[in-house]
């Protein structure tokens, strides 16, 4: 089995199919990218397989374990972490603070702790604190460490999202639309950013993107959503070339291109 | 180390600057002994300048029940406020700003616990001395003290969490029924429950437990509340609790032995000063280490964004349920140091007019912030006391400043900054440091 396997996944919204008989099987290492045109049910999909709705039917087991219908901050302590797509991230909380945050499933020192400032608790949150530094290096915002995540540039906020789901030290990780907005200078650093963090930590990284242009280079192996459906599926190459997704992205008269 | 920096040719600024400049560099040490001074020159010079001055006695609340009540003696209290109060504490700590630095710098190079003690035991000290003089500064100290522990329970709930809860009055009051039934029942003699239980001279030594028994019964009440509303997220928790509130209120009205409307009387006297001081600094101490642990700040996070939080690991039920029922202990404590400080309740106590008074200071002060709090709880307690010559003026003029304050900083006063003991008692060494 692979490490994030999904079999026969449907979900309906009330009377709306919103993603049907979807399957995915995500090696572990492998970077895997999921496009689509606009209300293809990407998000969907992801919304699904983090627990954040749960799906009417189908199956999901990550590394072995079944996480269907687990609440979201136990698929995510479980080692599934992700980014969103329109940037969540705490309005009063510090780029420093959001990176500790994600570390509360491996706290230990308990309400005594919280309560009383034992030694134990501070010793735990050093620790966090100097792995997130090190987090923050690695993404290259480290000297913002203590500013409030509104104050950021766009781009600087979404490399706190990404320093946020590592610090969960996922096996799994899912960027949806992790360049969204970005400029072309942007992008090319969040792709090596990316790439910096797949080679480090040896994730499984799954991708919704808009940008062929990222997807093409990044992404072994590609799926193709439309409807909620999956209409493609394999390498770069053969996805670029395929009738079915230029259709789907250029229509059949190539009237508006959505890339 | 020098410190003194005052012959650079910086200082020869205006004398407004240069006063500034050096009150930046007076350590909280050295403002603790000075107002330790002013109470000191107040015992033994009060009285007889008072006299001298015209005054009737010396005035109880820094002067401002004079002021309101009898305005022609307005300028003998401003004399005597800034003859005993205002020089000798600019003075003072002025003059002891190098010593006071030193000893601050020394005392934080052991444990900080130990540096935090000796400045809470001058404080305790001036406040002691203080309050001696009158029977009614102590009461209104303890009062104001209580109202701290009950604005920071409060914004626990409101600010850090960011729901609206309206059920604090009847946590207060499960808090203080709850030891007032223990203290009468098992240590004194009373007309309601008969003879004392267990021997009254134990009564003193088991306060501390039967405040945390009367927390835990507070907690209980609010797990009631918890369990339904915290599935869903919005106004649902500001109904159920206001309807909390008055179901509480009705329960205890109508059960005749806890003495239905009329409510319970005398109560030992347990909550003496160095009591009701020791528990607020305790609350504080214990919520200001909750809300700065990255636990605690699992409430903000859930606050600004609950999807993000659960994504990130965050078990955000259990977060809201420890913190709703976190914030009712202390609000039961509360109650029940209430309870012992009147050394009477009725139910009467705990109603709409309190949850207005409390979430005032909740607002006023500032959320998500436990400076906020205190400077909330502190000063619209001390102004209600101080308005109270104008009778029904005051509940106009209270009300307008916390409009304004709500039209100048939406989130009131303080919010949002980190209460950081070690930077409260660190020596001020750097001239051009905020005060």
């Amino acid at each position: 089995m692979a490490l994030l396997q999904v079999d026969h996944m449907t979900h309906f919204f009330g009377g709306l199919r919103a993603v049907h008989d979807y399957n995915l099987s995500l090696e572990a290492g492998q970077i895997r990218g999921l496009i689509g045109p606009n209300g293809a049910g990407k998000t969907t999909v992801f919304n699904l397989l983090t627990g954040i709705h749960t799906p009417t039917e189908g199956h999901i087991h990550l590394d072995g374990q079944e996480i269907t219908g687990k609440p979201p901050h136990r698929i995510a302590s479980l080692g599934l972490a992700r980014t969103f797509q329109n940037l969540c991230l705490w309005r009063h909380m510090t780029v420093l603070e959001h990176v500790k945050m994600a570390r509360y499933s491996r706290i230990s020192y308990g309400l005594i702790g919280a309560f009383f400032g034992t030694p134990k608790r501070h010793r735990e949150e050093a620790a966090i604190e100097a792995k997130a530094h090190t987090l923050l290096q690695l993404v290259g915002i480290d000297h913002l460490a203590d500013q409030v995540v509104v104050n950021l540039p766009y781009g600087a906020q979404r490399r706190v999202e990404l320093a946020r789901a590592l610090a969960i030290e996922p096996k799994v990780l899912f960027l949806d639309e992790p360049t969204a907005g970005m400029n072309p200078e942007e992008l090319v650093q969040m792709m090596e950013i990316i790439r910096r963090v797949h080679a480090e930590f040896d994730l499984a990284i799954y991708l919704i993107e808009h940008r062929l242009k990222m997807v093409m280079e990044l992404c072994e192996v590609i799926q193709t959503l439309v409807f909620g459906e999956v209409v493609a599926e394999g390498p770069p190459e053969e996805i670029q070339t395929n009738p079915v997704v230029i259709e789907a992205y250029l229509g059949k008269e190539g009237v508006e291109s959505s890339c | 180390m020098n410190t003194d920096s005052g012959e650079t040719p910086a200082a020869s600024g205006s004398l407004k600057k240069r006063l500034r400049r050096d009150l930046a560099r007076v350590p909280l040490l050295a403002w603790l002994w000075g107002a330790m001074a002013a109470v000191v020159l107040e015992r033994f010079c009060g009285p007889q300048l008072a006299d001298l001055l015209g005054l009737p006695k010396v005035p109880v609340l820094f002067g401002f029940l004079i002021i309101l009540k009898q305005p022609l003696l307005i300028p003998s209290t401003v004399v005597f406020i800034t003859l005993i109060y205002g020089l000798p504490i600019l003075l003072v700590s002025r003059l002891l700003a190098r010593p006071a630095n030193r000893l601050a710098a020394f005392l934080l190079q052991g444990p900080l616990a130990v540096s935090v003690l000796i400045h809470l035991a001058f404080f305790y000290g001036t406040l002691h001395l203080w309050s001696d003089m009158s029977a009614y500064r102590v009461l209104t100290l303890k009062l104001t003290l209580i109202a701290v522990m009950l604005t920071l329970s409060l914004n626990v709930i409101n600010g850090y969490m960011g729901e609206f809860s309206c059920s604090h009055p009847a946590f207060m009051a499960l808090g203080a029924y709850a030891a007032s039934v223990m203290t009468l029942a098992f240590f004194a003699k009373d007309k309601q429950f008969g003879e004392a239980l267990l021997p009254t001279a134990l009564g003193p030594f088991m306060f501390p437990l039967v405040l945390v028994v009367a927390g835990a019964v507070a907690a209980i009440g609010a797990l009631v509340i918890a369990i339904p509303s915290f599935r869903t997220r919005g106004d649902y928790l500001a109904i159920i609790s206001l309807a909390f509130l008055f179901i509480v209120k009705s329960l205890i009205e109508n059960l005749e032995w806890l003495g239905g409307p009329r409510g319970l009387s005398s109560q030992p006297n347990y909550a003496s000063l160095p009591t009701v001081f020791a528990w607020a600094t305790a609350c504080i101490w214990i919520i200001n280490n909750f809300v700065r642990s990255t636990l605690g700040k699992a409430l903000n996070a859930v606050r600004d964004d609950e999807i993000a939080a659960d994504a990130m690991t965050v078990d955000t039920r259990r977060t809201k349920m420890v913190a709703f029922l976190f914030g009712a202990f202390w609000a039961g404590v509360a109650g029940g140091l209430f309870a012992h400080v009147l050394r009477y309740v009725n139910p009467g106590s705990f109603g709409l007019q309190n949850l207005a008074e409390v979430l005032a200071m909740v607002y006023f002060g500032g959320l998500n912030s436990v400076y906020g709090s205190i400077v909330g709880a502190v000063s619209l307690s001390l102004l209600g006391e101080a308005l109270r010559p104008l009778e029904l003026f005051k509940w106009i003029i209270i009300p307008l400043m916390l409009i304004l304050v709500m039209i100048f900083r939406p989130t009131g006063l303080i919010a949002f900054r980190e209460f950081d003991v070690r930077k409260l008692v660190q020596p001020k060494l750097n001239p051009d440091h905020e005060v």
